[in-house]
């Protein structure tokens, strides 16, 4: 088929325009990695010299360190509690009716429009009444609740997809419920149940907002130590950590990607 | 309850947790009117002295301020966020799909806080943009980009960016093609095609995309912050302030309950302005 001038010209001006749009994407990670390897104690662009040392510092920073490991704690277990409810109550909402189910949902859903600090305000004034302090449980719960929306939300695509003549098959077959659960249902849904696991558990070890305000020096997470470091220290230390943050979140979401289809989690397949 | 197997166990955590969040919340509505008692945790009687002193013209400008750039980055982001959606659903290959997807989507992983800082790099006056403005001979000394709202809303387009072309990309992915294939045949250009047709059916997911870049720029906190300086004040960076230098928690939570309830407004309001092309889309 012959294309008429125009059509070429509309045609590669829209190239241009996401590439452009790719690039402003693409513009602050790429100054953060070339900042990293700075050798100067100043930001400073281009960098005049270079060297490793600021990765050096990232590793052996005890804050960043504790941060880690505090915010790797929370993740676990936030993300791995939030997917047994989450999914869950996905599954019960996917399927029957009950008293308070869109209450319910609405409430569970509702950190997604609810800004951050004000569950985080909520949470710490909560802890502050009943005496539990900020300790890890009062992180955990806070990260269970942010991330419970996404477990539902990868659940009920997974549901969507789920073929349910399998489960009646079983069924006739004599099989009870808790073997149709084990055997039929919890097996099918496992690609989306791993999903909504990763997907949580990324969004909880970034979460700052909210964990600003429930942690404590003890328990602070990576986010809140890269928050409380930027304001004390100038030097190009958080460069370098961003670029390890940038090059491990980008190769799990290739794995994910190339595992279980990114665009099939996102509902953003054509059809 | 046969029919039914394992609900109870299905809901009721769910509930707990439900009950947990419901709990904060109250809590945060309760300390809104609530007596500030300086130098304690401890707060003191009923009050709407927390409500009153948002009239001031201090507060009163930070509202006005937080809406101003959340409308703006939202408008941004929507004018960047639709080509990519539009060719990540709409390319052919599969290789540049994928490279689309990850580049688009890994900055949403990465959290507020790595992306504010790379912004802060790219916007210094010792920073990416203005060498390369002053190398290219654009600019004769370093123009101020940090500690602008410009410079905040730059960064928070930023990061608002990921959440919008999935949004975007989701309603694009559901046009059927064939309305598209039908004009073309009826002779249409592509221009008309995609104002007359496409635009029109992913309106859901304009409006959808829209409200939440709208909801997370109101509660961004450390762009506004650490871009803004403390000279350009946001509800969320004034909550902070309140909350943690001066531990007037009843006033911290007054704030952040008219935030929320502004918030949510500008939202049904953007839903109702929205609905009659929402039942445009609807109508196919």
């Amino acid at each position: 088929m012959r294309r008429s001038p125009g059509a070429m010209l509309l045609r590669w001006s829209g190239r241009a325009v996401v590439a452009a749009i790719l690039l402003f994407v693409l513009l602050p990670g790429v100054v953060v990695a070339i900042s990293a390897f700075n050798d100067r104690a100043i930001l400073q662009f281009p960098p005049q010299s270079w060297s490793l040392r600021w990765f050096w510092r990232a590793f052996s920073y005890a804050d960043f360190a504790k941060g880690f490991w505090n915010g790797l704690t929370v993740t676990v277990w936030a993300s791995s509690i939030a997917l047994l409810i989450g999914s869950a109550f996905a599954c019960a909402i996917h399927r029957y009716q009950f008293v308070l189910r869109d209450l319910l949902e609405g409430i569970l859903l509702s950190p997604l429009i609810i800004p951050h600090y004000t569950i985080g305000l909520g949470m710490l004034i909560l802890a502050s009444q009943t005496n539990v302090g900020r300790g890890f449980p009062l992180v955990i719960f806070a990260h269970v609740v942010m991330v419970l929306p996404f477990v539902m939300r990868s659940t009920y695509i997974s549901l969507q997809n789920l073929d349910t003549r399998l489960e009646l098959a079983a069924s006739s077959l004599g099989a009870t419920p808790l073997r149709i659960l084990f055997t039929v249902t919890i097996p099918l849904l496992i690609p989306g149940l791993l999903s909504g696991w990763l997907f949580a558990a990324i969004l909880s070890f970034n979460e700052f907002t909210a964990t600003l305000f429930v942690s404590s020096q003890a328990t602070q997470t990576l986010p809140v130590a890269m928050y409380n470091y930027v304001r004390e220290f100038a030097d190009p230390t958080l460069a370098a950590l961003s670029v390890i943050y940038i090059v491990v979140t980008a190769t799990l979401l290739t794995v994910a990607n190339s595992f279980l289809g990114l665009g099939k989690i996102l509902n953003v397949d054509a059809h | 309850m046969n029919t039914r197997p394992f609900l109870g166990w299905f809901v009721s955590p769910a509930g707990l947790v439900a009950m947990g969040l419901l709990a904060a919340m109250l809590a945060v509505f309760q300390y809104s009117v609530r007596t500030y008692v300086p130098g304690t945790l401890e707060v003191g009687g009923f009050t709407w002295a927390n409500f009153e002193a948002m009239l001031r013209p201090l507060y009163a400008m930070a509202f006005w301020n937080t809406v101003l750039i959340c409308f703006e980055t939202a408008v941004f982001t929507l004018f960047l966020a639709y080509p990519l959606a539009y060719a990540l659903v709409r390319t052919s290959s599969p290789a540049l799909r994928s490279f689309i997807l990850i580049v688009s989507v890994t900055p949403l992983f990465l959290g507020e806080v790595v992306r504010t800082y790379s912004w802060m790099i790219v916007l210094g006056n010792n920073g990416f943009l203005n060498t390369v403005l002053l190398k290219l001979g654009l600019l004769d000394r370093p123009v101020q980009m940090m500690f602008t709202a410009g410079g905040v809303i730059a960064a928070l387009v930023h990061v608002t960016m990921p959440i919008m072309v999935i949004m975007l990309a989701a309603a694009l992915s559901h046009i059927d093609r064939n309305y598209e294939k039908a004009a073309e045949s009826l002779g249409a250009g592509p221009i008309r095609i995609f104002m007359t047709i496409t635009l029109p059916l992913s309106m859901p997911g304009v409006v959808a995309g829209f409200s939440t870049a709208f909801a997370w720029t109101f509660s961004a906190f450390a762009t506004p912050q650490l871009i803004g300086g403390g000279r350009v004040s946001t509800v969320s960076t004034l909550i902070y302030q309140l909350g943690f230098s001066s531990f007037n928690f009843p006033f911290a939570a007054s704030l952040s309950i008219v935030g929320l309830a502004l918030s949510l407004a500008v939202i049904a309001l953007l839903k109702k302005a929205a609905s009659p092309l929402e039942r445009m889309a609807g109508t196919t």
